[in-house]
């Protein structure tokens, strides 16, 4: 086999801006056309928005007649944090089935073959996806406030808890992305993701007090993730349920952000390295 | 500017045991359109896909506008554009974000986006459905975006897979012009098609593939050459003549010649054509055999291929025909 041989090119190719310019640029333009999408599908958006809310309702006035909150108060007032983080992960679904169409489709192709930073797609759908969870809160305080749910500690700390919560949405949107580009088929990934976020939620503090549930169980609860977000937004917004005695129950405030971070940086680079690797 | 803008040596590619390509040779000159013909599964698109950096490959090589597509990809992305079998823009947004979208992901600012936008809707007629979601367009006009997304930067080389597969012949036919106008600015172009049509009408010079290489390339006029030039044929008036008449036509051409009843058509290979076009209707006039036509006229390239693979075309082609009228 003879080598090719590479002529010295005099006319260079157009230059190229800085690395991090171009991710930043790339990946903004991506989070528009994400963005473009929710506006040009306002029907996915309502049905998005319906779960959650008929979540604080339902769980709300149903479980909340028979619920005992630990050190006495509101259940509803207990239950609204938890549902904000609840929210967060469902929205893994949402974040997993839109990566998974989109690699299934000609248009990634495009980008694929295109000068622009292999991040792009990932991170421009981990913001949208932020910004889409910033409407989501936004709907489901305001349903809160009509329920009865308060914050008690001045809007500085609100707007903190609110912070913690959308920082679990990063760190979902991060596994919910890995997952959308493991799972080859767009259709599956939505049926996936209920089984492993439905026992995250119940085995967590979102409904029921770990303290309430026999050790081991509560034990486990009081270390998932999501309850360590929901235990710190109620510290913080001064709502009832603060835990039990254990170091985990103590340190949820700093493990609210710990968790978020830790899983955000064994996911993104898992996503984007996989990415990269579409090309087989 | 005479270096080849694709060259690919002993390329090969396997998908677990089955080998999409086995030692694929080729080599594009800039500035042409080179037609990559062969039917489903010869790995026209796993081929092309490797030359857009979409896809690793197992052993050989490839520059593409002279880079290395392994080393120097993110150079390669620069000068290439690719629209796909499937038409590769966003289905939900509409043709104008879509173009817009692909302008700012180019490094153009958000001005000069809009303003090539505009021009490529007016020039591909796409102006009218420029705020419809691209999900909505017709198999067309898709394909007409995808091509404009493709030339928001004018590319040195441009790939086409399949540019035309499903199209309506009057869409292939618009296709095939924007096509034209596209090398007429220097663009090269690698055009993967199964239609022998497609490629003898775009392209200066055809690869014929067939199971992961190479089995024959040159000018559609070179290919026709190779499976032995011209044929006479003459169609007889009555079927009562027609043994006669084959007789004859095999003697002049001095070779067996191939008798089709159904269609009263015998045709034969001819070396000198004028000569044997004189020769045919002078002994048909002295026998008396009435023809009702009788012409020279050379293989096409369906003969071509079914020459050189051994294979018609394509295994649906008979469906596709019924389909997709040839232009």
């Amino acid at each position: 086999m003879t080598t090719i041989e590479f002529t010295d090119r005099r006319v260079r190719p157009p230059r190229r801006r800085s690395r991090r310019d171009q991710v930043i640029r790339h990946g903004l333009a991506m989070t528009k056309r994400n963005l473009a999408h929710v506006i040009r599908s306002p029907e996915e958006i309502a049905i998005y928005f319906s779960v959650p809310i008929m979540s604080v309702l339902v769980f709300g006035y149903v479980f909340g007649s028979g619920m005992m909150v630990p050190g006495d108060g509101s259940y509803r007032e207990f239950l609204l944090p938890g549902v904000f983080a609840m929210s967060m992960l469902y929205g893994m679904g949402a974040t997993a089935t839109a990566i998974s169409y989109d690699v299934n489709r000609g248009v990634v192709d495009r980008f694929r073959s295109m000068p622009i930073a292999r991040s792009a797609l990932v991170v421009g759908r981990s913001a949208a996806d932020l910004v889409r969870a910033l409407l989501e809160m936004t709907a489901l305080v305001v349903c809160g406030l009509l329920v009865g749910w308060q914050w008690h500690r001045g809007i500085g700390n609100a707007l903190l808890a609110v912070g913690l919560v959308l920082l679990l949405r990063v760190a979902i949107t991060w596994i919910g992305i890995y997952l959308g580009l493991v799972v080859p088929n767009p259709d599956m990934v939505g049926i996936i993701v209920f089984p492993l976020a439905f026992p995250l939620t119940a085995v967590s503090n979102v409904f029921v007090a770990p303290e309430l549930m026999p050790g081991w169980l509560g034990t486990i609860a009081e270390w998932n993730p999501l309850s360590a977000t929901v235990a710190g937004a109620r510290e913080l917004f001064g709502n009832p349920g603060l835990a039990g005695d254990s170091w985990i129950a103590q340190n949820a405030l700093p493990m609210a952000v710990v968790w978020p971070l830790v899983l955000t940086a064994i996911f993104a680079p898992l996503a984007v390295r996989r990415y990269k690797r579409l090309s087989r | 500017m005479n270096e080849p803008a694709i060259v690919a040596e002993g390329l090969r590619k396997r998908y677990g045991d089955t080998p999409a390509l086995d030692g694929f040779d080729l080599t594009v000159r800039a500035g042409t359109v080179h037609g990559l013909l062969g039917p489903n599964g010869a790995g026209k698109t796993t081929a092309v896909r490797i030359f857009a950096t979409l896809l690793r490959f197992d052993s050989g090589q490839v520059a593409v506008a002279g880079y290395d597509v392994t080393r120097d990809a993110e150079t390669v992305r620069r000068l290439i554009a690719l629209t796909g079998q499937y038409a590769a823009v966003d289905e939900i947004l509409s043709g104008r974000q879509n173009l817009l979208l692909f302008g700012q992901l180019l490094g153009l600012s958000r001005r000069q986006a809009r303003q090539r936008a505009d021009e490529l809707l007016e020039q591909f007629e796409l102006t009218d459905v420029a705020t419809k979601s691209a999900g909505q367009y017709s198999g067309g006009l898709r394909r007409r975006l995808d091509l404009a997304a493709s030339l928001i930067r004018t590319p040195e080389v441009l790939f086409l897979d399949e540019p035309t597969t499903g199209l309506d012949p009057r869409s292939r036919n618009r296709l095939w012009d924007a096509v034209r106008s596209i090398v007429s600015s220097g663009t090269t172009v690698l055009l993967t098609t199964q239609h022998l049509d497609e490629a003898d009408q775009l392209a200066d010079r055809i690869s014929v593939m067939d199971r992961g290489r190479i089995v024959a390339e040159g000018t559609a006029d070179e290919l026709k050459a190779v499976i032995g030039g011209d044929r006479i044929e003459v169609v007889v008036h009555d079927l009562a003549d027609l043994p006669s008449a084959a007789e004859l036509v095999g003697r002049i051409a001095a070779t067996e010649p191939e008798i089709d009843a159904e269609l009263r058509r015998i045709s034969a290979p001819v070396s000198d054509r004028v000569a044997a076009l004189t020769d045919v209707v002078r002994a048909l006039h002295d026998s008396g055999v009435v023809a009702e036509d009788i012409g020279l006229r050379r293989p096409t390239l369906d003969e071509a291929f079914l020459h050189l693979t051994g294979r018609p075309a394509s295994d649906q082609r008979a469906n596709d025909e019924r389909e997709e009228i040839p232009v």
